[in-house]
C-alpha cells in the first residue's frame, strides 16, 4: 500500500489531530469540582480550529484534483474551498458557544460540545471528498449521529429531548430512503463509484426510482420542502448555538454534495431532465411555502427555521445549471448567508443568554437599551434578505444569474417574488428592535468577548463580500462543471 | 435455484412495511423498530444484487456491512434520547411528544 496517499488528506487528518488534542485536554483539565470554575475554556478549542482553518487555506491554491484508495476518496481544490468555508462557520459557532457553555449546568459538557461539533464537522469533510457511496453514506452519518446528540445537548429540558427524538427518527427513516435509492442504483449498475454510475446508468425505470428516493434522502437532510416537516420543531427545540450549526453547516455541505453527486452519478440526458423537472418543483415550493410560514411565527428560532429552509430553496437552485458557473454560485451563496445567518444567531444567543428571551415581541425596542446590537441583527437580516450594499444581494444575484443562464426565466422570476415577501418578514424583526415601543425593553448588557469577535467575523464578512467579485471570481477559479 | 424476483419482493415488502409502521405506529420504539426494519430491507437488496445479478465483486455485501453497524449506531443514539425523555415525563408515547407545534 501506497502511504503517500494519506497526504491527500491532510485537511481530515489536522482535524482529526485538533479532535484528539482536545480529547486529551479534556481528560486533564475538566472543571474544578469545588469551585465549579471551569479550568479548560473556550480559548484551546477556538485557537486550534483557528490554526486548522489557517493551515489548510493557504496550500489549496497550488494542489491540483487527485483521487486516493482506489477512488473512494477524492481530493480537488473546490472541495478544499468547501472545507474552509465550513472551518469558518464552525470556528464562528464555538466562538458564539462561550457564554452559553459557561453555564453551571453546561460547565462539566464543554469539551463534549467541541468533540461533537467537530466530529460532525469532519463527517463532512468525508461526506465531501467522497467518490463512492459508501463513503458518502459513512461521511452523512459521521456527520448526524453528533448532530443528533448535540440537538439533545440540554438533558434537563423537555423541548431539546423533543426535538432531538424528531430528529433522529426523521434521520434514521430519511437513511433508510436513502439507502434504498443507492441498492436499486447498485442494482441498475453494478458499481457504486460516482464516475462509473454516470458512464453506465440508462435511465431505466429503476436508476429513476433509484434516483427519486437519493433525492428524497438528500432533500430531508438540507430540509427542502415537502420533507421540511421535522425543521421547524427541531430548530426550536434545540440550543440556539446548535440551531446556528445546523442551519448552515449541516446544510451547507448536503446541498454541495447533492450538487456533485447529481453533477457525477446522474448526468446521463434522461435522467438530467428527470431531477430537473423535480427539483424545479422542490425548489418553487421551498421558497413560497416556507416564506408564508415564516410571516406567522412568533418565536424567533421558529422563524429563523422557516427563512432556513427558503434560504435552502435559493442554495438548491444554483444546482439547476449543473455547469461550474452552479458550483461557484452555490459556495458562494453559502459563504454569505453562513455570515449572515450566523451574524444573526450570534445576536440571538447573546440576548437569550443574558436576558433569557428569544421571542419576536420579546424585541420590541431593543435598539433603545441595545442600539449596537439590534443595529448588527438589522445588517445581518438586510443581508439575508438581499439588500443592494451587503453582501447577500451578491450572492442572490449569482444564483439567478446561473438559473437564468440554465435556462429558467420563469423560476428566476418566482424566487424574486419571493425575495420581496421575505424582505416583509425580515423587516418585521427590524420593526420591532427600532420603531415598536416598548415599556420594558430587554434590559442592557455587554456581551462577552468571544460573542463580540464572533460577531465582528459576520460583520466584517457581510461587509466584505459585498464588495465586489473578488471572492467570486477567486472561488470561480477552482470551480467544474458537468 | 430461487429467482431474484421473489427475494427482491420480499425486500420490497419489508421496506414498505416499514413505512407504514413508520407512519402508523404509536410509540416511539415501534417507530424505531420499523425504521430498523426498513433498514434491513435494503441490506437484503445490496446482498441480493451482489449475489444474483454482479457475483464477481464484494461492494454490495461491503455496503450491506457497514449499513448495519451505521444503524447500530443511530439506534444506540435513539434509544438514549428516548430513556431521557422518559425520565422526564415517565412516557414515550408520540403523542406526548407535542410541546412544539406549528
Amino acid at each position: 500500500m501506497d502511504y503517500s496517499q494519506f497526504l491527500y488528506m491532510h485537511e481530515e487528518l489536522s482535524l482529526l489531530a485538533v479532535i484528539l488534542i482536545l480529547f486529551i485536554a479534556d481528560l486533564f483539565m475538566c472543571p474544578d469540582k469545588k469551585s465549579g470554575k471551569g479550568v479548560y475554556n473556550t480559548c484551546l478549542p477556538v485557537v486550534l480550529l483557528t490554526v486548522h482553518t489557517a493551515l489548510n487555506l493557504l496550500p489549496c491554491c497550488s494542489a491540483e484534483s487527485c483521487e486516493a484508495f482506489g477512488g473512494m476518496y477524492l481530493y480537488t481544490p473546490m472541495m478544499t474551498v468547501m472545507k474552509s468555508v465550513l472551518n469558518v462557520g464552525t470556528l464562528i459557532v464555538c466562538l458564539m458557544a462561550h457564554k452559553w457553555l459557561s453555564r453551571e449546568e453546561n460547565l462539566v459538557k464543554q469539551g463534549e460540545f467541541y468533540m461533537l461539533v467537530l466530529f460532525t464537522l469532519l463527517g463532512m469533510y468525508f461526506m465531501i471528498s467522497s467518490g463512492h457511496f459508501l463513503m458518502f453514506f459513512i461521511g452523512l452519518e459521521l456527520a448526524s449521529v453528533p448532530m443528533t446528540a448535540l440537538v439533545a445537548f440540554d438533558k434537563r429540558r423537555m423541548e431539546s429531548a423533543e426535538a432531538g427524538a424528531k430528529f433522529i427518527l426523521l434521520a434514521l427513516f430519511s437513511s433508510a430512503l436513502l439507502l434504498y435509492g443507492i441498492s436499486l442504483i447498485y442494482g441498475a449498475t453494478g458499481t457504486l463509484y460516482f464516475d462509473e454510475i454516470g458512464a453506465l446508468l440508462d435511465g431505466s425505470l429503476l436508476s429513476i426510482f433509484g434516483l427519486v428516493l437519493f433525492i428524497t434522502g438528500m432533500g430531508f437532510k438540507i430540509s427542502l420542502v415537502p420533507f421540511h416537516l421535522w425543521t421547524a420543531d427541531t430548530y426550536e427545540g434545540a440550543p440556539t448555538v446548535v440551531t446556528g450549526f445546523l442551519s448552515v453547516i449541516s446544510k451547507g455541505s448536503a446541498a454541495f454534495v447533492l450538487l456533485t453527486v447529481l453533477m457525477k452519478a446522474f448526468a446521463q440526458s434522461d435522467l438530467f431532465y428527470s431531477w430537473n423537472t423535480g427539483m424545479y418543483w422542490i425548489i418553487v415550493a421551498s421558497i413560497t411555502v416556507a416564506n408564508l410560514f415564516a410571516i406567522r411565527q412568533n418565536n424567533l428560532k421558529r422563524f429563523m427555521a422557516f427563512s432556513a429552509i427558503s434560504q435552502a430553496g435559493y442554495l438548491v437552485l444554483a444546482i439547476m445549471d449543473g455547469t461550474a458557473q452552479g458550483m461557484t454560485s452555490l459556495v458562494f451563496y453559502l459563504l454569505v448567508y453562513m455570515v449572515s445567518n450566523l451574524g444573526a444567531f450570534a445576536v440571538m444567543t447573546s440576548v437569550e443568554e443574558n436576558s433569557g428571551k428569544i421571542n419576536i415581541s420579546d424585541y420590541d425596542g431593543l435598539y433603545q437599551s441595545n442600539p449596537k446590537l439590534a443595529f448588527l441583527m438589522t445588517l445581518c437580516l438586510f443581508s439575508l434578505a438581499g439588500i443592494p450594499p451587503f453582501a447577500g444581494f451578491f450572492s442572490k444575484f449569482f444564483v439567478f444569474m446561473a438559473a437564468f443562464n440554465a435556462g429558467y426565466p420563469l423560476l428566476v422570476f418566482i424566487a424574486l417574488a419571493n425575495t420581496v415577501i421575505s424582505l416583509y418578514y425580515y423587516l418585521l424583526i427590524v420593526k420591532a428592535m427600532y420603531i415598536k415601543p416598548n415599556e420594558s425593553p430587554i434590559a442592557t448588557f455587554k456581551s462577552d468577548g468571544y460573542t463580540r469577535l464572533a460577531l465582528a467575523l459576520s460583520l466584517l464578512g457581510v461587509i466584505v463580500f459585498g464588495l465586489g467579485g473578488v471572492f467570486y471570481t477567486y472561488i470561480e477559479q477552482f470551480s467544474y462543471g458537468l | 435455484m430461487i429467482q431474484i424476483e421473489y427475494l427482491l419482493i420480499v425486500s420490497a415488502v419489508m421496506m414498505f412495511a416499514g413505512v407504514f409502521g413508520f407512519l402508523t405506529r404509536r410509540s416511539t420504539l415501534a417507530i424505531l423498530l420499523s425504521v430498523e426494519l426498513m433498514l434491513n430491507a435494503t441490506d437484503l437488496n445490496f446482498a441480493v444484487f451482489n449475489r444474483m445479478l454482479y457475483p464477481d465483486g464484494y461492494e454490495g455485501y461491503f455496503f450491506a456491512l457497514f449499513s448495519i453497524a451505521i444503524s447500530a449506531a443511530e439506534s444506540a443514539i435513539a434509544i438514549a434520547i428516548m430513556i431521557n425523555i422518559y425520565r422526564m415525563i415517565k412516557n414515550i408515547q408520540v403523542d406526548e411528544l407535542e410541546k412544539m407545534k406549528w
